[in-house]
């Protein structure tokens, strides 16, 4: 579905991604850990096509196409989905307003007619209890207002309207609580399909004690320098990110 | 970051302006210029009282001794007032009464600017009265309303039957001495529309005028008064196009509203006159005057604009709360793209007790376009425990765009509580990234961020209008930020 290599990214002519390889099949589950400024981040921004940084090298297909030569928009509508780290605020747009915007993007591109109006409201309000959003959101502004829980959620009742392939959820679990974190987590999961595929990029490895990936890759300045499954995660949380580094050095 | 607003503005690209065509019909024009012979010709060919004559002529002789205002943010080059024809009016019967002796002509034109004439096909509840260039051709539903004793109908028919009406109200909102484009209005106005709802009447439907400038080198000088007696209520609609043209076209306007006691009226425009071209060649020249009185006890006045079009825009419609008790609200988006110049805005005028006046104004200025909001809240001293809030905000797009802000208050009683807010915001990077990867085209995400934006404007438009203006709000940002 997402193959990469050697993918070489910069923002302002200081390189971030220093050279990633990563495959990423249907019904699997990567997480993608790192310490700060290790280009997290900046790898799900570069797949999602923010112009922001620049592509100095190397390549990555999605479902076989050149990832680069696509829009943002049609990334977007082929399936590609980012959770943002920080959800940007639209005023006076209602999150109904804007959700049927998307989706019917999505389904113009599959060539499907627009959702009637009565389909599309019963499914934001199936997908909104998923993550136990107040229905009473999606008639107020996007993200406008929203606390920092309300808006990680408000991430994931997207993903759960678009139905994306591939779900970039970059530190989804940032700024929550336990119990946000739970909701949060456990709505991910119940989304997983044997069709989809999820990266989830994030500090801490209490989020993949909900969301149990297949993969566990650690960023470090700009390059994947370890790879390996669950039990990896665990003892980055034993032993802390500078072992790991020490080792690999 | 000035690489995204680089990005931005490149792919605003010019819209269509898809109300630009011409229809080819004979027009009566008479000679250029203005003189008195041309004020008295206008007055003669629309036989009206000899009152009405030397209010004109009076009018006149003021204008001449005027001069253009320059205090607006405005850039314009000097109009030259002898170059231009007062009177254009296609070239059939004066009014029509029964649609078969409308030109099909001018049924083809207002049928494309999605204004049918004939009742059967009319958008469900709303009278049209239809002006083309300097004349009324249609007004729908009239008879219907003259059932309820609505007087409905275009100024012209209003001089002849209803004289005495008019003559008691006309101008005494406005008066031709107020500025120096109300006073050439008065002089050679030459159509419009007169409303009067009887004490007591609800008017069924939405009342609206549509203006159409057609011929080429013509102003368009129309006059409109709307009379709500003791406790009746009116919601009137405007809408105006032109053809697409490289010469600047003059329209000056006066519109004027008289709320007796218990009335309300509500005003709503969406103005898309031609705007001229990406570098700013042609346009209409927009310089209206509009203006309510709330002259009895619980009058209430609320004006609600939209304004895309123009070349330039010089326009403040305005309340004046005489009667106690009374309200006035001003509800505006004004966009601006390319070279469109806006220098829009209210004035509050409390002169009753607990008066209270509310002001939305939504600014968005694009291109190399000119935005300013000027507003004045002046607070007589016995209007005691007048109310004001006004908020305005100003939304830009691209980084060589002037969005500007020109409030004035003028308190004279202690008891008076008058809260002003203002804000000014760009359209993010970080939004239109956020709306593409939900699968949205940077164009498509635009019109949703200023129609989120203007919402609360949006909001006060009768329904079919709303959404009119909706699209109309996107259209004229397409390829303006992308």
């Amino acid at each position: 579905m997402l193959e990469i290599r050697d993918l070489h990214a910069s923002v302002e002519g200081r390189e971030i991604l220093r050279g990633i390889d990563l495959s990423v099949r249907a019904g699997e589950v990567h997480a993608i850990m790192g310490p700060n400024g290790s280009g997290k981040s900046t790898l799900a921004s570069v797949l999602a096509g923010n112009e922001r940084f620049e592509v100095t090298r190397g390549e990555a297909t999605f479902l076989g196409r050149n990832i680069f030569e696509m829009s943002i928009e049609e990334r977007a509508r082929a399936g590609l989905f980012l959770g943002f780290q920080y959800p940007v605020e639209i005023p006076g747009v209602t999150m109904a307003n804007f959700m049927k915007f998307a989706v019917n993007e999505k389904r113009k591109y599959q060539g499907l007619d627009p959702l009637p109006a009565g389909d599309f409201l019963r499914m934001m309000r199936e997908r909104a209890a998923i993550v136990e959003l107040d229905q009473k959101m999606t008639s107020r502004a996007v993200n406008e207002g929203f606390s920092g829980g309300e808006k990680k959620k408000n991430e994931i009742f997207q993903m759960a309207m678009l139905e994306p392939l591939l779900a970039l959820l970059d530190e989804t679990d940032s700024g929550l609580d336990i119990d946000a974190l739970r909701v949060v987590a456990t709505g991910v999961t119940r989304l997983r399909t044997p069709q989809n595929a999820t990266v989830v990029i994030t500090h801490y490895q209490r989020l993949l004690d909900y969301i149990v990936p297949d993969y566990v890759h650690v960023l470090y300045n700009g390059r994947i320098i370890h790879t390996g499954d669950r039990s990896l995660a665990l003892r980055l949380e034993e032993q802390g990110y500078d072992r790991l580094i020490a080792e690999q050095a | 970051m000035a690489e995204g607003e680089d990005r931005i503005i490149r792919q605003i690209a010019e819209r269509d302006y898809q109300y630009g065509f011409t229809t080819d019909i004979a027009t009566e024009l008479i000679p250029r210029g203005i003189d008195e012979e041309v004020v008295r010709l206008i007055s003669r060919k629309k036989g009206e009282p000899q009152w009405m004559t030397d209010y004109r002529l009076a009018a006149y002789a003021h204008w001449r001794g005027t001069e253009t205002p320059t205090w607006a943010h405005l850039d314009i080059p000097p109009i030259d007032f002898q170059d231009i024809i007062y009177y254009a009016a296609p070239r059939t019967a004066p009014k029509y009464g029964s649609m078969e002796e409308v030109d099909p002509e001018l049924l083809k034109t207002f049928d494309k600017l999605g204004i049918p004439l004939e009742e059967r096909m009319a958008l469900a509840g709303v009278a049209v009265d239809a002006v083309m260039d300097s004349v009324s051709v249609k007004t729908t539903f009239k008879e219907m309303l003259a059932e309820k004793g609505i007087v409905f109908c275009s100024m012209s028919e209003a001089l002849r039957d209803h004289s005495e009406l008019v003559r008691r109200y006309l101008g005494s909102v406005v008066p031709y001495t107020d500025n120096f484009f109300a006073a050439l209005n008065a002089a050679v106005f030459s159509d419009g529309s007169f409303c009067y709802i009887p004490p007591g009447v609800r008017c069924p439907m939405e009342l609206s005028t549509y203006f159409r400038i057609n011929a080429a080198g013509t102003g368009q000088f129309e006059r409109t008064l709307i009379v709500a007696d003791e406790g009746a209520y009116v919601s009137y609609l405007e809408g105006c196009t032109a053809p697409r043209r490289d010469e600047n076209q003059l329209h000056a306007a006066v519109v004027e509203i008289v709320a007796m006691k218990d009335a309300e009226v509500k005003y709503s425009t969406v103005q898309n006159w031609y705007p001229g071209d990406r570098e700013g060649r042609g346009g209409v020249y927009n310089f209206v005057t509009k203006r309510g009185l709330c002259k009895g006890e619980n009058s209430r006045l609320s004006w609600t604009q939209v304004e895309t079009g123009s070349a330039v825009t010089w326009k403040y419609p305005s309340c004046v709360l005489l009667g106690d008790n009374s309200s006035g609200e001003f509800y505006s988006v004004a966009l601006t793209n390319n070279y469109q110049q806006a220098d829009t805005g209210t004035k509050m005028v409390h002169l009753g007790r607990n008066t209270r006046s509310r002001i939305v104004s939504k600014g968005i200025s694009a291109g190399h376009s000119n935005n300013s909001y000027r507003g004045l809240v002046r607070v007589a001293k016995r209007a005691d425990g007048a109310r004001n809030y006004s908020q305005c905000d100003s939304l830009i797009i691209g980084s060589k765009c002037g969005a500007h802000t020109f409030p004035t208050l003028d308190v004279n009683n202690p008891t008076a509580v008058v809260e002003h807010e203002a804000t000014t915001s760009r359209i993010g990077e970080e939004q239109l990234f956020y709306c593409n990867q939900r699968g949205m085209s940077t164009e498509d995400a635009v019109g949703l961020i200023v129609n989120g934006y203007a919402r609360d404007v949006l909001n006060k438009l009768p329904m079919e209008f709303a959404v009119e203006a909706q699209k109309l709000l996107s259209l004229s940002l397409e390829g303006s930020v992308g």
